[in-house]
């Protein structure tokens, strides 16, 4: 089956449920009369680099676009473990890694299109990576010298949500907004296994279902939510939850890069073309720990993490770039200086990033003057004023 | 605007005005379409503005507040109605960590001109959660604006204010005087966040807002015949207060009593009591007194009388006041 050519126009009203689960489901996605059937996987790379069809997400790649896809992925891996160490390093006070989400990450990233507005997590650096944002952006909150800053609207990439799926009503939101404007765009809700339990991602369904806004929500199934599984979430594999909103779901191979990408496209399109909402499952695995202050020791085996290793998203995509001559040797080197460079402008830019004014405090609570933090702010600088030297420690 | 308009009315009239004066602003919110909400304050405009304007959403009212988020971010200025003041808790995440602070986690990148109305308060024999007082959460919470009108003239202008502002406002409606009417200015004659002297005086100053605002006035009036010559500020603003219209009262008549339906305890009184014992520590001829609900949940209406402060509470409370 392949997937159903869709309209321009923008529907007004939502569509009404469907009785049957949308046509883009092959059977074994649909096996909800057989609960136990073990759901499909949507793959186009397997994890010994071999390139697989699947019947309904066809994709077509260029040799230079996946040298570009592996390219992302081998500099989103360095720039996390950069962060990594530059948590050690004291430099940062906490950092959430992504290791082992690159797949998903760029797959998907790289789906969207210039227009498209991406609403993540405080893990989605791989994201922020394929909308351009600088790296440097992301490391401000984990340093401390604000809660992100940067302008959401410059690469349409919002700022990071730490209280867990709150961020998936914003991109619900926005996506009315989206077809209130008659506009083609999409949006893409990130959340994680352990967030599809908030409520709040409850009602981004029903909202983003009932209005038929065109979002895309993409969950990373990293298997775990810090130390609880997936099991201590839901009883049925997550993408079949979308079914009971009336609108369609996938699970994908999340360390499949070219996957992510078919899948995703597919989901933004559909979305876009006025078909409402998608939730894409993207079946991956968490291999760090949760942030750099967990110890994953405590509540997960060795030999699972091992099982994950030779999944590995990055390998895997090498192996076909090689044994398909796509990428010569020099490429490889390329990249590899091209990390390091990486590696070092990421050092030094945060072991220079200045810490902000205190009274950074008082400049942005509100966007008008308010009489209360004006006040405050100007006893806490004629206090700061009081020390000798005036100055503000 | 020509005659008596209910704050009803004039809370209506000025969502009416908001929307046809800008394309952008949005109202949503449960049964606010058809039915025109529960308290008829949308009546008429779905009719008028059609469905994509005036959107009778999801019973959900994180899922409310989170979209307006999101519709804000698109350059949207949505106006959101919750049902009644026990029914916000399931959006308190959103308002107090998402919509609050998105402008400062955004270092001003982004605005947040999204107005929260909500019927507060009680005095209506309502079952529970539909009497409740709670400004003092929402005026706790930096980076929100949080005011109550106590008639209808500031009912349509402060609305209408608080929608254009560029900030998240807290709008709270006393639903118990919905159906008071008064005259409505063509102007507004004061900003969002001033104080106004509703009534002079020289003995001791009355501070209250929203629907004891009314109850001071009667208070005043009953005192008057007794000889006693009460002020009475309407805060119209919880967040920020107008401290300096409040500090110039009390320097004037040296007492001052806070009015609220709200607990006393970790009330707004407590945060004017503070302030003022710090601006008019030598002006003062008795302590600053709190009249309020007491530490209890709102009770059944058969005895809402005896929680909410009324004008022989407040009177009692004079009578302290003079007496030192
Ligand atoms: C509302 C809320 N509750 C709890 C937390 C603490 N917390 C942070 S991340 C996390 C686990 C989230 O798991 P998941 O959604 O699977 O995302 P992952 O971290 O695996 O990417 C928890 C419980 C939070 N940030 N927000
Ligand atoms: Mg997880």
């Amino acid at each position: 089956m392949t997937v159903k050519s869709t309209t321009r126009a923008r529907k007004k009203a939502a569509p009404a449920v469907p009785d049957t689960l949308p046509p883009v489901l092959s059977e074994a996605q649909s096996s909800e009369s057989q609960p136990d059937a073990q759901p499909e996987l949507i793959q186009l790379l397997t994890p010994e680099g071999i390139r697989v069809e699947h019947p309904d997400f066809p994709l077509t790649t260029t040799p230079e676009e996946l040298r570009s896809l592996y390219r992302d992925l081998v500099l989103v891996r360095r720039f996390d473990a950069e962060a990594t160490s530059l948590q050690r390093q004291g430099e940062l006070g906490l950092w959430a890694s992504l290791l082992g989400q690159e797949a998903a990450q760029v797959g998907s990233g790289r789906a969207m299109r210039t227009g498209d507005y991406a609403f993540p997590t405080y893990r989605e650096h791989g994201v922020a990576w394929c909308r351009d944002v600088d790296p440097l952006n992301l490391l401000g909150m984990f340093r401390g010298v604000n809660h992100g800053g940067w302008d959401p609207n410059e690469k349409n990439f919002h700022l990071y949500t730490i209280v867990i799926g709150a961020q998936t009503l914003h991109a619900t939101g926005y996506a009315m907004g989206i077809t209130k404007d008659s506009a083609d765009d999409a949006v893409i809700a990130y959340f994680g296994d352990g967030a599809s339990s908030q409520g709040d991602v409850s009602e981004a369904f029903t909202f983003a279902s009932v209005y038929n806004a065109p979002v895309v929500f993409f969950c990373q199934n990293n298997q775990w939510a810090i130390s609880e599984p997936t099991t201590n979430q839901t009883r049925i594999p997550l993408y079949r939850r979308a079914s009971g909103f009336g609108f369609p779901g996938v699970r994908v191979d999340g360390n499949d890069v070219l996957a992510c990408l078919a899948v995703t496209r597919w989901a933004l399109d559909h979305a876009r073309s006025g078909n409402g909402p998608v939730l894409v499952e993207a079946f991956t695995y968490r291999m760090g720990a949760h942030t750099t202050s967990d110890d994953p020791t405590r509540y997960r085996a060795t030999e699972e993490t091992e099982s994950w290793k030779v999944k590995d998203p990055i390998s895997r995509l090498k192996a076909y770039l090689e044994h398909e001559g796509l990428a010569d040797e020099a490429f490889f080197a390329e990249l590899e200086a091209e990390s390091e460079q990486l590696g070092l402008r990421v050092r030094e830019g945060v072991r220079n990033m200045p810490d902000p004014d205190p009274t950074l405090i008082f400049d942005h609570v509100y966007a008008e003057p308010h009489t209360l933090v004006d006040e405050e702010r100007a006893e806490y600088e004629a206090y700061a004023a009081s020390f000798e030297g005036g100055e503000n420690h | 605007m020509a005659g008596q308009l209910s704050i009803a009315k004039a809370l209506n009239e000025a969502l009416r005005k908001s929307l046809e004066n800008d394309p952008k602003t949005l109202l949503m919110g449960e049964d606010i379409g058809k039915l025109g909400g529960v308290f008829r304050i949308t009546d008429g405009l779905q009719k008028d503005f059609g469905e994509d304007r005036v959107i009778d959403t999801p019973l959900a009212e994180s899922g409310i507040v989170g979209t307006a988020i999101g519709l804000a971010l698109r350059g949207y200025r949505p106006v959101v109605e919750i049902q009644f003041d026990g029914f916000v808790y399931p959006a308190f995440d959103q308002i107090v960590s998402q919509l609050a602070k998105m402008h400062a986690r955004a270092l001003g990148h982004v605005k947040m001109p999204v107005t929260v109305r909500i019927p507060f308060a009680g005095g209506i024999g309502a079952v529970e959660h539909h009497s409740e007082s709670h400004e003092a959460y929402f005026a706790h919470t930096a980076g929100l604006r949080v005011v109550t009108p106590s008639n209808a003239h500031d009912a349509h202008w402060m609305l209408r204010q608080a929608i254009a502002s560029d900030d998240p406002v807290i709008f709270l409606e006393p639903k118990r005087r919905y159906w008071d009417k008064g005259e409505v200015g063509d102007s507004a004659d004061l900003g969002l966040h001033s104080a106004r002297v509703v009534r002079p005086g020289a003995d001791a100053t009355l501070i209250a807002y929203g629907p004891m605002v009314k109850v001071c006035q009667e208070a005043a009036a009953a005192a008057e015949e007794d000889g006693r010559r009460l002020e009475v500020v309407d805060l119209r603003s919880i967040s920020p207060i107008d401290f300096a219209t409040v500090e110039e009262s009390v320097k004037r008549t040296g007492r001052a009593i806070v009015v609220h339906e709200a607990p006393v305890f970790m009330g707004l009184g407590s945060e004017l009591a503070a302030r003022i014992t710090e601006r008019c520590f030598y002006h003062l001829e008795a302590p600053v007194l709190r009249v309020g609900g007491y530490h209890a949940p709102y009770p059944p209406s058969r005895v809402e009388e005896s929680y909410l402060p009324d004008l022989d509470r407040v009177l009692d409370a004079v009578d302290r006041a003079l007496a030192f």
